[in-house]
């Protein structure tokens, strides 16, 4: 029953936000349609994909709806102009080329409007300033402090709620069930968390997989959930947001926190004086230097790796769906003849795409468990303790294969 | 270019999207999880010991009980054994002692037939020597009618004491 009206809700905030804004201001919707239909009539035959690929790739204010170029889910605006005041407005206002304007409290007029093509920030917020150019004061363009809430943002506000409720439904099932296995929908995020759980926290933090698990087990989750998100074309969907160098810099950026703030001592000396013959750290040192540049290079491989492979994916099936619009110029029988191989293809790839989504998820989460794990270490003595710990999963394995026989 | 570039928006919203649940999560979410299934990890576990141990158990009360039931079986073979041996003394005993009673039965038998013929004897004998004293009294009364033949008698007796003497 809840999970029905979570979908209504979820139709209705995407049907709904459409015939809103056709009427507020429909008449001038429609004769702007009806221009750029024409001018995309005579675009059709012009397809730039460096514009449409990045288009897609990137972040925008306002989210597409499927079927409609016009119509855009509005989404906040929040800005700080160049006085130091917010302005908080929706993405319909500056759409399609318009500039909003508003009073500043000072009584300064401030316009904003999306960057056009010629801008330095090119579909990026920018607002109108004085700048004296040789001795001449004209208005020129400024980036504000841009908080909106992007495309981007909604869509990782959506997946931190999927998220969240995907976890808080298995930890409402432990609470009343008890040690009860959950079922259907439950058991297959529990079978998720079991499989990083006892697949890679637990062998490598060994008792420390308590205080890190929750960390490690949020970012698989979150990215995971981003990933396939990503890979839907429609609403809650269709956002690049792993593929996204900022989130993935967040992401790592935690990890590498995490690394640095909990490291054992052991790990410290590791860095600045590590087990190799004296003349390699001393008295030039060598070896700390490459540690130390080793300590920003696995985060920043973290970044790339996760960023790059997503948005590798996309690129792929963003190139193999314009290649039908570029060869279509050639005729009909080239259009025909690209439209299946590219379909086809494109099928292919999203396929693939689903499987690198889990894979990336799990290599980040392994990676930065192997991270922590690597900073964790006190001596000679907790490497045994995680070589201990690392049969287990196979002994209970057997243990129970023993107990079926 | 545009998309190596972090916007600082989304690096914003990123962190405070992802700490709120990060936050949410570590409060109310793992650790009931990680505690319920290491919890349940550990109950399985040990249910699939004491469920082997049991079996062991149960293996061992079977050989146990075969083992007992082996000795009860010996036991009553022995048991049986002991009965027949007993059984054959007993009858052995019985017959030894049938056999003394009847000896002595017939012991005192023979000698009360030993008695009872001595007596007979002693009777027959009185009674011959009865016999004969009575016919050789009349024997003697025909013969010893004339003093001749009595004095004969008595010189024949009296040299027979002198030849004794």
């Amino acid at each position: 029953m809840k999970r029905t009206i979570l979908l209504i809700a979820l139709l209705l905030a995407v049907l709904l936000p459409a015939p809103l804004s056709l009427t507020a201001d429909e008449a001038e919707v429609r004769a702007e349609a009806q221009a750029e239909e024409a001018e995309s009539r005579s675009e059709e035959k012009k397809i730039n994909p460096k514009e449409i690929i990045f288009e897609h790739l990137g972040d925008g204010y306002g989210w597409e709806v499927p079927f409609n170029h016009h119509v855009r889910i509005p989404l906040p605006v929040i800005v700080r102009d160049y006085q130091g005041d917010w302005h908080c407005f929706s993405s319909s206002r500056i759409s399609h080329g318009d500039s909003y304007t508003v009073t500043d409290s000072d009584g300064v007029e401030m316009t904003f409007r999306l960057g056009g093509h010629d801008s330095k920030w090119h579909n990026k917020i920018v607002g109108m300033r004085p700048e004296t150019v040789d001795g001449q004061t004209v208005m020129a363009e400024y980036r504000p402090l841009d908080l909106s809430i992007t495309k981007n943002v909604c869509a990782i506000f959506i997946a931190c709620l999927l998220v969240m409720w995907m976890v808080l439904d298995v930890a409402a099932w432990y609470r009343k069930k008890g040690y009860t296995a959950p079922r259907r929908t439950t058991g297959a995020i529990e079978a998720l968390i079991q499989f990083i759980y006892y697949g890679v926290i637990k062998p490598t933090l060994g008792e420390k997989s308590r205080k890190f698990g929750p960390y490690l087990l949020t970012v698989f989750f979150f990215i995971l959930v981003a990933n396939l998100l990503g890979l839907m074309v429609i609403f809650p969907g269709g956002a690049n947001i792993t593929g996204n160098i900022a989130v993935t810099l967040v992401l790592s950026l935690i990890t590498f926190l995490i690394v640095n703030i909990f490291g054992t001592k052991h790990y410290w000396k590791e860095v600045f004086w590590p087990d190799v013959p004296l003349w390699l750290k001393f008295p030039l040192p060598i070896m700390p230097v490459i540690e130390l540049f080793g300590v920003f290079t696995k985060p920043a491989a973290l970044t790339v790796r996760l960023f790059a492979n997503m948005m590798g994916g996309h690129i792929i099936v963003i190139v193999l769906t314009l290649l039908i619009f570029i060869l279509g110029a050639l005729g009909a029988a080239a259009a025909g003849g690209t439209l299946v191989v590219s379909l086809i293809f494109s099928v292919f790839m999203l396929l693939i795409d689903v499987l690198v989504s889990f894979i990336q998820a799990y290599v980040f989460t392994m990676l930065s468990t192997v991270f922590i794990g690597l900073a964790q270490e006190e001596g000679h003595h907790s490497k045994n303790d995680a070589a201990d710990a690392r049969p287990q999963p196979a002994q209970v394995a057997a243990k129970a294969d023993r107990a079926t026989r | 270019m545009e998309l190596f570039t972090p916007e600082f928006g989304l690096v914003f919203w990123m962190f405070v999207a992802f700490a709120i649940l990060f936050f949410v999560l570590w409060k109310w979410g793992w650790p009931a999880i990680m505690k319920s299934i290491d919890d349940r990890a550990d109950l399985i576990d040990k249910g699939v010991e004491y469920a082997q141990s049991a079996k062991e158990q149960l293996d061992n009360a079977r050989q146990e009980a075969a083992k007992y039931i082996d000795e009860a079986r010996k036991q009553q073979a022995e048991i049986l054994r002991e009965a027949d041996r007993m059984k054959t003394e007993i009858i052995e005993e019985a017959r030894t002692a049938a056999s003394k009673e009847a000896q002595k039965v017939m012991d005192a038998a023979k000698v009360s037939i030993e008695q009872e013929r001595k007596e007979a004897r002693q009777l027959f004998r009185d009674e011959v020597s009865s016999f004969a004293l009575d016919i050789a009294t009349k024997v003697v009364r025909g013969q010893m009618a004339d003093r001749k033949a009595q004095t004969k008698l008595v010189d024949s007796l009296l040299d027979e004491m002198e030849t004794n003497n």
